[in-house]
């Protein structure tokens, strides 16, 4: 039985509920839960019911990671701490922008928390708005394509890289369409003293534009054209990458969403695709993927 | 309905949702192609599907959204998503 | 009661104080003039004289919600901050509001900016008077430290369940030194119980906090906490009183009087101005004039009833106000008391508002004696609104 419950208002196929009870199969009863404002909060919290199964809170868009610190700070004070994993499950939106400072503070004070970034890339809940997580020439609602323009023109924010930089004892890449490895990793992070980070990635089949019962799919497919390379770093370096066999051109990642539709369809597109194989190649070379 | 002032909601109070009347496929389980790899409760968004005592699996029809990862991910290809009556 | 008093600046009378409560979580970032309290209470945890996590954090937003956190994990937290500080906190201060959560926070009143200023207005706080918290202003060092105790009783009561702010004039009660009684441990550990609230974060019996409410719920959300603002109003009262049967010490619950009761004009306001003004009073009574002061202590929540019946027979009213609403040439306590007297026959004085101290201006007794000259030409009928009482005309 998930602690995540049923009845949650998540869409058919939702990749934010899908990673929720990820962490929560990885981390049992014993486990606080802090999440910003984003989709997972706002579809298992509509009052007066709740999906989550463990002690939860929300507060702002911005403060997880404070608020977490917080809980933490007070189970130490009160002398209440015993096994209990603090946790925070929060999007890209609230990590990587408007709730950098918080996570950089609590990372620099090293909290014992562990914080989870569910990426969807881009602002989900409000409407699929770009985000520092939006990949190259992704559509969304603030940068879409049009006449004069591919997309979002610029990459993903390197945040594992950020997390690392502050001297985190373990910073993990995972994918929802991964579970045993998502799992594992998130074990891990919550076992490993002071504060740990995995960043998910979350196939949104919502504002990606493509077939609820494809999100496991399409995750896939991300690692297998390298653009979400899958690695673990423990104290800076890198100790751990998952290996791609058979590595497929970006196109078969790209044409298997809306939001990536009109670089098959506009003129000049290919080139730009081109820009895309570059960052998977680039991927590879660094992580040493194959 | 008794206000609790704190905000607080209970857990799992989320089931008094029947999440089940929002599809338009329903998934159906032939148990004889079925190797119980599991795949298919893992991936369930909503967590419905359910082991049953002789190893096989059953959605709970009644939060099943219809979304059809199972199906999608359903390495014997055991599970179809039929469009329902009504 | 002389040879238990101590010379000490009133930051560190407030941080003993804060010491002596016991607060679990304790997160704060610094800003000129709330930082000797922190400091002090950074030296406190370093001797190993409090058994607390005291976080440095890396921005008042971040303070306030960290607080939020720890409060909902069930403990007793304080901070302190002023001016851009708390300007930064105000989408936490309605947050710790909504899910009632009785911080306990220091607001050591500094102007706004721009343009950039760290004397002392009160137009921080004031500001901030919707967002759901208890507000007390202190007169002097003691009753800031005082004020401590007193307001995690009001705010971690069960009916009550409110954040609080503890507010106090920068500098001039924050830097200066004066003798006090420092909170006593014993006196203090009877008369403050353990904060224990009915749902925390706990695994072992889990809930969900901060859940969202839609059109159908939200406004009895609201109803309640302004219910708990009226208990709020008892309890201030109450425990007041319990403290000064404890610790022998008063300074008014909601409101106070001095030479009030016969007094044809009566003078309103909040903080340390308070002390100019009992002076100025004390002055002009030798001179037989009918002066007395009001106190208002309790800023939020707003004791309307108390101030009608004090001003039952005053012939005029005038208030005081470190603050300005722009854009209606008024200050707060200005317009709230107006509106406590608009639709009452009981108390029907004129009410002329002076706004003055901004950014750290000195309010000296003959600027007091100027407003109150200025109040007496009501008699002739010429009647002040709302103006600046101590504007320099050179800059104007």
């Amino acid at each position: 039985m998930s602690l995540l419950k049923p009845g949650h208002r998540g869409c058919a196929g939702c990749c934010d509920a899908l990673a929720g009870k990820f962490v929560l199969d990885a981390l049992g009863e014993d486990c606080i839960v802090v999440s910003p404002t984003g989709c997972l909060e706002v579809f298992t919290s509509p009052y007066p019911e709740s999906a989550w199964g463990v002690p939860w809170i929300h507060s702002l868009f911005e403060n997880a990671a404070a608020v977490a610190s917080g809980v933490e700070a007070a189970l130490k004070a009160m002398g209440k701490m015993n096994n209990t994993k603090i946790v925070v499950i929060g999007g890209d939106g609230a990590t990587m922008d408007i709730g950098l400072q918080a996570i950089s503070g609590a990372f620099e004070r090293g909290h014992d928390l562990t914080y989870i970034c569910v990426d969807n890339e881009a602002y989900m809940n409000t409407g699929i708005q770009r985000s520092s997580g939006t990949p190259m020439y992704a559509s969304t609602t603030t940068s879409p394509a049009g006449k004069a323009s591919f997309g979002n023109p610029l990459n993903k924010k390197n945040m594992p890289a950020i997390i690392a930089a502050h001297g985190s004892p373990y910073v993990a890449t995972a994918s929802v369409a991964y579970a045993p490895d998502m799992i594992r990793k998130v074990k891990k992070a919550a076992q490993i003293k002071g504060p740990t980070y995995v960043h998910v990635h979350a196939p949104c089949c919502t504002g990606w534009k493509f077939e609820g019962s494809k999100t496991i799919e399409v995750g896939r497919l991300a690692v297998e054209t390298a653009l979400w390379p899958m690695y673990e770093m423990e104290n800076g370096e890198v100790t751990a990458v998952r290996k791609i066999k058979n590595r497929k051109p970006v196109e078969e990642y790209l044409k298997a969403q809306g939001r990536f539709r009109h670089l098959f369809t506009m003129e000049g597109g290919a080139g730009e695709i081109k820009k895309i194989q570059a960052t998977a190649d680039w991927n590879v070379k660094h992580f040493g993927l194959e | 309905m008794k206000l609790i002032i704190k905000t607080v909601a209970k857990p799992g109070s989320s089931n008094v949702n029947k999440t089940g009347a929002w599809r338009s496929f329903m998934p159906v389980f032939d148990h004889k192609l079925c190797n119980k790899c599991g795949i298919c409760a893992m991936y369930c968004p909503e967590g419905v599907v359910y082991k049953l005592e002789n190893g096989y699996f059953e959605p709970d029809y009644e939060y099943c959204k219809g979304c059809g990862i199972c199906a999608n991910e359903c390495p014997k290809k055991a599970i179809l998503m039929v469009l329902e009556g009504k | 009661m002389r040879n238990r008093m101590v010379v000490v600046e009133g930051s560190y009378a407030v941080a003993h104080a804060v010491k002596v409560c016991k607060p679990h979580v304790i997160s704060a970032y610094p800003i000129t003039p709330q930082t000797h309290i922190v400091e002090d209470l950074a030296q406190f945890a370093a001797d190993g004289e409090m058994n607390c996590e005291n976080v440095n954090v890396e921005s008042e937003h971040t303070a306030l919600s960290l607080l939020v956190g720890a409060s909902a994990a069930g403990a007793r937290t304080y901070s302190a901050t002023t001016s851009q500080g708390l300007a930064l906190m105000h989408e936490v201060l309605f947050n710790a509001s909504g899910m009632r959560l009785p911080i306990l926070m220091t607001v050591v009143n500094r102007a706004m900016g721009a343009p950039i200023n760290i004397w002392n207005d009160q137009q921080d706080s004031i500001s901030q008077r919707d967002t759901g918290w208890i507000q007390l202003y202190a007169e002097d060092v003691q009753e800031s430290a005082d004020m401590i105790p007193q307001l995690y009783k009001v705010a971690e009561d069960e009916d009550v369940l409110l954040p609080a702010m503890a507010c106090m004039d920068g500098f001039i009660l924050s830097h200066v030194y004066e003798p006090v009684i420092l909170l006593e441990q014993s006196l203090t550990d009877e008369f403050l119980p353990n904060y224990s609230p009915e749902f925390v974060l706990d695994p072992k019996n889990p809930m969900s906090f901060g859940t969202f409410a839609d059109p159908s719920t939200y406004t009895e959300f609201r109803y309640k906490q302004e219910k708990a603002m009226g208990a709020a109003l008892k309890k201030i009262e109450e425990v007041a009183l319990e403290f000064s049967e404890k610790y022998g010490r008063y300074y008014g619950g909601l409101i106070d009087g001095y030479m009030l009761e016969d007094a044809e004009i009566v003078i309103m306001a909040m903080g340390s101005v308070i002390g100019t003004i009992k002076d100025t009073i004390d002055m002009l009574r030798k001179e037989g004039e009918s002066v007395g002061l009001l106190k208002v202590r309790s800023f939020r929540p707003f004791p309307a009833d108390e101030i009608r019946k004090a001003l039952k027979n005053a012939k005029v009213v005038i208030t005081l106000d470190k603050n300005i609403s722009v854009g209606k040439n008024e200050g707060a306590l200005c317009t709230e008391v107006k509106a406590c007297l608009y639709n009452n026959r009981d108390a029907s004085a004129p009410v002329i508002g002076f706004m003055l101290g901004h950014g750290g201006r000195d309010i000296p007794i003959s600027t007091i004696v100027k407003m109150i000259n200025k109040a007496k030409l009501v008699e002739k009928g010429i009647f002040i609104e709302s103006e600046f009482a101590d504007l320099r005309e050179d800059l104007a």
